[in-house]
């Protein structure tokens, strides 16, 4: 097995799992009802659950240093997440957006995992797909309810979508091992997934009377996969790591 | 030195039965369906191995510890408590008498799903309300308290209450 395929596929799931948990988690509190207060915790607890997995299985099966160190002691270059997940949360309707299109991507991701040649992979996407289906139920129902309720709810969405496409295709930013991943039965591929992920969102936000925004090639948001980020990873790195850098000993 | 005991592996399941999941007090984790495996390594030596029912459930260490706690109350020198992925825990994995526990306790239990069912608002409708026994309720949300627990509606006795989630 192409031991730096794996890797390279792990440390992306888990930095982009790490940091969306933590953009999700800023809705705590603060969310414009109680329900989607719980609803984005829950959500970042989950998928905090699933980075603390996957470096899990990079530490003890890979041979990767330890989760916390994985997880807060890296530099922002050292991160493999798309720059999508480490935008600000901004106003409900681009968090919303970003939760129904990352999270029906990563369903479709964990689903083809549970394939995985890569065993200790496989048995977590087996694991994780159940709590992730979820997240899809989520914001699923939430878009077909916003985009057919008031004209401004409507038009919102529309302007999330709009302003998130880019970013949001940028999360299938092609690995340097795609080949590899592939012809090893270790994932499907970054295309493969992007095809599946347009198949499945279409026909719902066609449900929510939403528009598929034209794809401009040049204007997707790459990067993130090769440790070049937005001017927002690392004021977030700094706050995650406050409380390492107060209480090294605090669990997480 | 202390005479080594002879622990049979009953004795071990019936210990298991005092750990709870800190967040369903009235259910052990054996009920649950939590716990996969049963080994004794030697006279002096158990592992026991467990399935989380989400992998984000924070109160996995806590229940690691009560399991070596009990474990050593046995007699066992050595415990190893093992958080085994192969097994996916999954809502049918709960013993009946579980879910009438957790009904009692005012927690709706988990809607079974059939083999190749997809997850849906429509399962999660396959319930009744734990105060009165309606089945006019409505889903409030899929995310509650707990990773485990979804709010819902009774228009019959007009009260919220919680429902554990089907996990397939
Ligand atoms: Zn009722």
């Amino acid at each position: 097995m192409n031991n730096n395929a794996v890797k390279e596929l792990l440390y992306k799931m888990a930095d982009d799992a790490l940091i969306i948990g933590h953009r999700n988690s800023e809705w705590t509190g603060i969310g414009p009802m109680l329900e989607e207060d719980l609803a984005f915790s829950s959500i970042a607890q989950d998928k905090i659950g699933h980075a603390l997995a996957l470096y899990t299985i990079l530490h003890d099966v890979l041979g990767e240093p330890h989760p916390d160190q994985l997880g807060f002691m890296r530099k922002e270059k050292d991160f493999h997440c798309c720059q999508y997940v480490e935008q600000p949360i901004g106003e409900y309707d681009f968090s919303l957006m970003r939760q129904f299109l990352f999270d029906n991507a990563e369903l479709l991701r964990y689903e083809a995992l549970t394939r995985s040649s890569f065993e200790p992979l496989a048995q977590l996407a087996r694991k994780a797909k159940g709590e992730i289906k979820y997240h899809v139920m989520h914001g699923d129902t939430f878009m077909k309810q916003l985009g057919n309720g008031s004209e401004e709810s409507q038009a919102r969405l529309q302007s999330a979508l709009n302003n998130s496409w880019h970013l949001a295709l940028g999360i299938f930013e092609n690995s340097e091992f795609e080949k590899e991943l592939i012809q090893e039965g270790i994932f499907t591929g970054e295309e493969e997934l992007k095809r599946k992920w347009l198949e499945k969102i279409t026909p719902t936000l066609e449900a929510a009377n939403l528009k598929l925004p034209a794809t401009e090639e040049n204007k997707i948001v790459y990067g993130g996969r090769k440790g070049s980020h937005s001017e927002f990873l690392t004021p977030l790195l700094n706050e995650m790591t406050e409380v390492v850098r107060t209480d090294i000993d605090a669990e997480w | 030195m202390a005479e080594v005991k002879n622990i049979s592996e009953e004795e071990v399941w019936s210990a298991l039965e005092n750990v709870k999941d800190p967040e369903i007090p009235v259910i052990s984790i054996v009920e649950m369906g939590m716990i996969t495996g049963v080994e004794l390594t030697s006279t002096s030596k158990c592992v026991v191995t467990m399935t989380p029912t989400f992998v984000g459930c924070p109160a996995i260490g806590m229940m690691k510890k009560d399991i070596a706690e009990q474990m050593t109350k046995l007699g066992f020198e050595e415990v190893e408590v093992r958080v085994d992925l192969a097994t996916s825990w999954t809502s049918d994995r709960m013993q009946p008498e579980a879910k009438r526990k957790l009904e009692k306790f005012g927690l709706a239990p988990p809607p079974s799903l059939l083999a190749d069912e997809e997850l849906s608002e429509e399962v999660l409708n396959r319930v009744r309300c734990p105060h009165c026994g309606s089945t006019d309720t409505t889903l409030r949300s899929s995310f509650g308290s707990t990773l485990c627990r979804a709010i819902r509606f009774c228009f019959h006795c007009k009260q919220g209450f919680e429902q554990f989630k089907p996990v397939q």
